[in-house]
């Protein structure tokens, strides 16, 4: 046990470290901390002493309970919520607000119901004040590539749900962004459609070249679709371990069948079956 | 409708009755409603002259529809006629409802937009909003006379509320995963005032409306009630005061016409506006 949690410092020692080795790293993550501070003056300590490095193209998964805290590193990341200490790089420069080259995804569509697909997928481009004839050509490109031709003049309300996340995907990227952050994307949707969505979004990746890093509470999705997969525990969220997933790409859904796809999940899980127990997780391992 | 017109030749016969029962199982109402009215008016027509009820008391419909049409056989602006009445009330209403509601959505907007305001303000608006204005058309009239002015002020205090707390409640109930993905994509408040905040208040600020409406034309008769020259509300008093109870249902009539055209107006007007927020079924209905 001792030396298991051990072994998952190091490992989580390992990504820090390459961080700062990497000239190509997107985004940067060191040492950070968070402590909400709630309305009943109680302190939470969300995360703890997360480092983390993105290389350029690269596809991210972060895997964990709920409460772990992985919504709010990947909010972290994108400018949405300050860290409490430790510094976020993203592309070379610090982090402090919202910005263009990040494109997020998140768990609903929250896609307006008052405009169109196209004019959805066009509205980071219109609050970025980016040419709007340049970037409906780049829209209509994006609905082709997740398959929306058909649908671009269609309301919100029309399509599935399935339908409506690959519009917030196209959404994301209409700006063109170096990174694509996604909280979740599929957790709202059945099991085949979500399937579906995997192969769609490891094609999507491939052909933009974006560099992701997605969130999910699924084991075998976060395999599938991660060169490493960052498994993520709570009270205080941290990483526990990260993953090398040296799966040949592209992964079609037998992949999953494979031996190997076995033997991660399963280390991943025995990581989260062990560790999540709660109090019993010997905190020194980490430092 | 038309293009099913080309197959009606032979198989009409028998499609036709069959498209009627469809019609009555589907939507009874279409059918029942209008003959639920025709049954009311024919019992109080023949009710009234079996039981010998006076005419002061309870007019027949038929009395009540001569009335109406002597009413408006008149010249446009013969003081016995109801055109000029309609068009004082008419003009009172569209003055009072738009300054009124404007003002209301202005200001509930405003307000909404800064949490220190909306705290302050609240408790007041919303005790304000719960006293019955109507009282204070006395004072309104001894203010501004018995012209256009003095109805206009009290439709406005009527439309005023509604639309500042129904604007406040909107502003306040945005959905935050909207306002979260506008802060993502760096949108400035202005931004997110235009695209999300106020399209995701309008189902609110319609609802305010469509109260409005309905307190606009109480307020105008009420004014007109306390203090007027002209006004289908004067008219009212003048026809009570001479027993003319005929007259007064008929004038009734013109103002809840008037009320329905209002009503439709609007809703013409929502519909274009929120044709999203019926959640689908406007959208496969039509």
């Amino acid at each position: 046990m001792t030396a298991e949690a051990g072994g998952a410092g190091v490992s989580a020692l390992r990504a820090a470290g390459s961080a700062s080795s990497t000239a190509a790293n997107v985004i940067e993550v060191a040492h950070i901390e968070k402590i909400f501070v709630t309305m009943r003056n109680e302190r939470i300590h969300a995360l703890h002493d997360i480092s983390l490095s993105v290389g350029e193209r690269e596809f991210i998964t972060i895997v964990g309970p709920s409460g772990c805290g992985k919504s709010t590193l990947l909010k972290t990341i994108a400018g949405l919520i300050p860290a409490s200490a430790g510094a976020v790089r993203v592309a070379g420069t610090d982090v402090k607000a919202p910005r263009k080259d990040i494109g997020i995804v998140f768990q609903n569509p929250i896609l307006l119901p008052w405009r169109t697909v196209m004019e959805n997928v066009l509205l980071p481009a219109e609050v970025q004040g980016m040419p709007l004839g340049q970037a409906r050509k780049r829209a209509r490109d994006l609905l082709a590539m997740v398959g929306l031709s058909d649908f671009e003049n269609k309301y919100p309300m029309e399509l599935s749900g399935g339908m409506q996340q690959r519009a917030a995907i196209s959404r994301a990227l209409v700006s063109d962004p170096k990174i694509l952050l996604m909280d979740e994307p599929f957790g709202a949707l059945d099991a085949m459609t979500r399937e579906q969505m995997n192969l769609d979004l490891q094609r999507i990746w491939r052909e933009s070249g974006k560099t992701v890093v997605l969130i999910t509470h699924s084991i075998p999705e976060a395999v599938f679709l991660g060169d490493r997969v960052i498994v993520m525990t709570p009270r205080p969220g941290r990483i526990t371990r990260v993953i090398d997933v040296p799966i040949t790409r592209p992964r079609s859904l037998g992949a999953m069948g494979e031996p190997l796809f076995g033997r991660l999940t399963n280390d991943i899980r025995r990581v989260l079956y062990e560790l999540g127990g709660g109090e019993a997780t010997p905190s020194g391992g980490m430092t | 409708m038309t293009a099913i017109d080309p197959t009606v030749p032979s198989p009409s016969a028998p499609a036709r009755p069959s498209r009627w029962k469809i019609l009555l199982r589907t939507r009874p109402e279409l059918v029942l409603a209008p003959v639920l009215l025709v049954i009311i008016v024919l019992v109080w027509e023949y009710g009234v002259v079996l039981f010998d009820v006076p005419n002061y008391v309870l007019p027949a419909p038929s009395a009540i529809v001569i009335a109406l049409w002597r009413g408006l056989d008149a010249g446009l602006l013969d003081r016995g006629g109801y055109w000029l009445h309609t068009s004082i009330t008419v003009a009172e209403v569209v003055l009072g409802f738009v300054i009124g509601s404007g003002v209301g959505l202005i200001l509930g907007t405003i307000i909404s937009q800064f949490r220190i305001l909306d705290a302050t303000l609240r408790i007041y608006l919303v005790a304000i909003q719960s006293l019955p204005k109507v009282a204070l058309a006395p004072i309104v009239v001894l203010w501004f006379g018995f012209g256009l002015t003095s109805k206009v002020v009290i439709i406005c205090m009527l439309t005023f509320f509604p639309l500042l707390v129904n604007s406040m409640a909107g502003f306040k109930a945005v959905d935050l995963e909207r306002l979260e993905l506008m802060r993502a994509l760096g949108a400035n408040p202005w931004q997110i005032f235009w695209k999300v905040r106020l399209p995701s208040a309008m189902p609110y600020i319609f609802a305010g409306l469509d109260m409005a409406a309905v307190f606009a034309v109480v307020g105008a008769v009420v004014g007109e009630f306390v203090g007027a020259q002209r006004g289908l509300g004067t008219l009212i008093l003048s026809m009570n005061a001479q027993m003319d109870t005929a007259g007064t249902f008929s004038v009734f009539i013109v103002l809840a016409l008037l009320g329905v055209v209002i009503h439709k107006t609007l809703r013409m007007v929502e519909r274009r506006v929120l044709f999203w927020s019926g959640e689908g079924t406007r959208m496969i209905g039509s």
